[in-house]
């Protein structure tokens, strides 16, 4: 299993959320969450004066797949997210030890 | 309808004299009743001053507190609104006190007397002109309470709270009062020299303007100024406040000329042209030099232009507006950079740029635009009345300032004037009033 954590533009979600549900992905946990990498932040001016804003507001959305699924994943989030400008952001892929379903005791694969 | 007014006339008199014997004992007190009559307030003018002085506390609460409090931090709102409302209060209960004595009772040039201390003396039938003194001094108070509470902008996000009352109230007893005696009070020593101050150019704005900037000197910068600060934390906050100042303006310009009058209707015309052309003007500028025109910088070129023609809203006409708002929106701009970047003095929301150099450019300028060659009504001359204009705003202007670091220099060894490092970092709502202003759950 693999935990993919993806940091994506806000204004992409509803993109990668439909992606993702096409490669047969049904569970996600979404957060904002706020960041910089090479973009490094903006300029806001007021009354003249310069104001900095270090960190932009991002989505993160983490899923656990299959490993047979993974990498079908992660070129759906690519590709969904993707608008060639900086600041798309970027996708890490975990492996994942055990995963439990709390309802029924389900273990490993069964239970995502 | 002429003739049917004359016979109703010749009827009533063929019947005087039957009343006039029927009921000679009420004749005489239906006189009496005449006399006291004409020693009544003037209904008109009572209605509108009585709306005017709704509209100027209207300005303060809530239209000030939020405009101040949108350009803070997330952390740091309800405190300014905290300022506002608390100064709001202190401001009344002192002005019934001893306030309105000092501004208002007969005294010398410099001070009034204490024969109003605690409103000694007025009852329903007192007058000031024709509206019931109650009247004037509601209006007044309301005045006292929108200048030091224009101050606030001056050290939000980092003075104490208790250092704000004790500077407060001392201010209102030495410059506040004080100056609108020599400037409003008949027998004040500005008043009697005609200075042209309408609405409080030099009485709100200089005196709040000069006092914001060097308690700002004193106070210190933000932490992280002018390098690493803060963006406001409500832009749209500013605007609902904005809006509200520019509405209750028209209470305080308009209402100043304390009656229902022609000249109240070209008061409020010319508040408001002023205030739309300075509103354009700062966006234009923004725009030209940022390439984006934004919310904040246009309604803080609103208040520039109500600040700036507030002095001379009733000598000028509608050319001598436009010209005042166009002023306005180029300098106070300018003005802002100069004091955050030239002089380095971190008086946040720009009270002195906005408020302090529209109403002192406004006061020497009504000089100029109050005349009839730009349209204005002014019947002085031209140069006589700006040497009148800037005697008065330096003697203003210098006591302020004296003032002001006395006051500093009582609050430095009482109730100290700054919050520690750590309170100003995670914010006084929770530090200094335990509170949250959004909680997200």
């Amino acid at each position: 299993m693999k935990l993919i954590k993806a940091i994506i533009k806000p204004f992409k979600l509803e993109d990668v959320k439909e992606a993702l549900s096409e490669v047969g992905i049904d569970g996600m946990t979404v957060s904002e969450v706020k960041g910089f990498g090479r973009q490094k932040g903006h300029t806001e001016i007021y009354r003249g004066s310069e104001y900095t804003v270090d960190f932009l507001p991002k989505t993160m959305i983490e899923t656990v797949v299959g490993d047979d699924i993974a990498e079908k994943a992660v070129q759906a989030i690519v590709d969904a997210a993707k608008t060639g400008k900086i600041g798309d952001g970027k996708v890490f892929v975990i492996p994942v030890e055990s995963a439990v379903r709390i309802r029924t005791d389900e273990e490993g694969q069964e239970a995502l | 309808m002429k003739n049917t007014y004359r016979y109703i006339l010749l009827l009533l008199l063929s019947l005087a004299p039957a009343v006039l014997f029927s009921q000679s004992v009420e004749l005489v007190e239906v006189t009496e009743q005449v006399v006291e009559v004409t020693a009544t307030a003037d209904s008109g003018n009572t209605a509108w001053m009585l709306t005017a002085t709704v509209l100027v506390l209207f300005m303060t609460l809530p239209g000030l507190a939020l405009f101040y409090g949108g350009l803070v931090r997330a952390q740091n709102v309800l405190s300014v609104l905290m300022h506002c409302f608390a100064i709001a209060c202190l401001a009344s209960v002192m002005w019934v006190t001893v306030l309105y004595s000092i501004a208002f009772a007969d005294g010398c040039g410099w001070a009034g007397g204490l024969s109003k201390l605690g409103l000694q003396g007025i009852g329903l039938e007192s007058l000031t002109g024709d509206i019931p003194e109650t009247v004037f001094v509601m209006f007044q108070m309301t005045f006292a309470i929108i200048t030091p509470g224009l101050i606030v902008g001056a050290f939000v996000e980092r003075m104490k709270f208790s250092a704000i009352l004790l500077f407060t109230g001392l201010w209102l007893v030495l410059v506040y009062a004080p100056v609108t005696h020599w400037v409003w009070a008949e027998g004040g020593w500005l008043f009697e020299r005609d200075t042209i101050d309408l609405a409080g150019g030099i009485v709100v704005h200089a005196t709040a303007g000069i006092s914001a900037l060097l308690l700002a000197y004193f106070v210190g910068p933000r932490e992280g100024f002018p390098k690493k600060l803060h963006v406001p934390h409500s832009p749209g906050m500013v605007m609902i406040g904005a809006s509200m100042l520019w509405v209750g303006w028209f209470g305080f310009n308009a209402g100043s000329q304390l009656a229902a009058s022609e000249s109240a209707g070209m008061t409020m015309l010319v508040t408001h042209i002023s205030a739309a052309v300075a509103s354009l003007t700062w966006m234009t500028i923004e725009w030209i030099k940022t390439g984006k025109p934004g919310l904040v910088g246009i309604v803080t070129g609103m208040v520039a232009g109500l600040a700036t023609i507030t002095p001379a809203s009733g000598q000028v006409g509608p050319l001598g507006a436009v010209l005042l708002g166009l002023l306005a929106g180029i300098v106070c701009y300018f003005m802002c950079g100069i004091v955050k970047e030239k002089l380095k003095i971190d008086d946040t929301l720009d009270v002195f740029a906005v408020h302090g150099v529209g109403g002192i450019m406004g006061t020497v300028l009504v000089a100029v635009f109050g005349t009839a060659t730009f349209g204005g009504f002014g019947t002085f001359n031209m140069g006589e009345q700006l040497m009148t204009q800037l005697i008065a705003l330096a003697v203003v202007i210098g006591w302020s300032a004296i003032a002001t670091v006395l006051i500093v220099f009582v609050c430095k060894k009482t109730t100290g004037l700054r919050v520690d490092e750590e309170v100003e970092f995670t914010g006084l709502d929770q530090a200094e009033h335990g509170e949250t202003a959004y909680h997200f759950e």
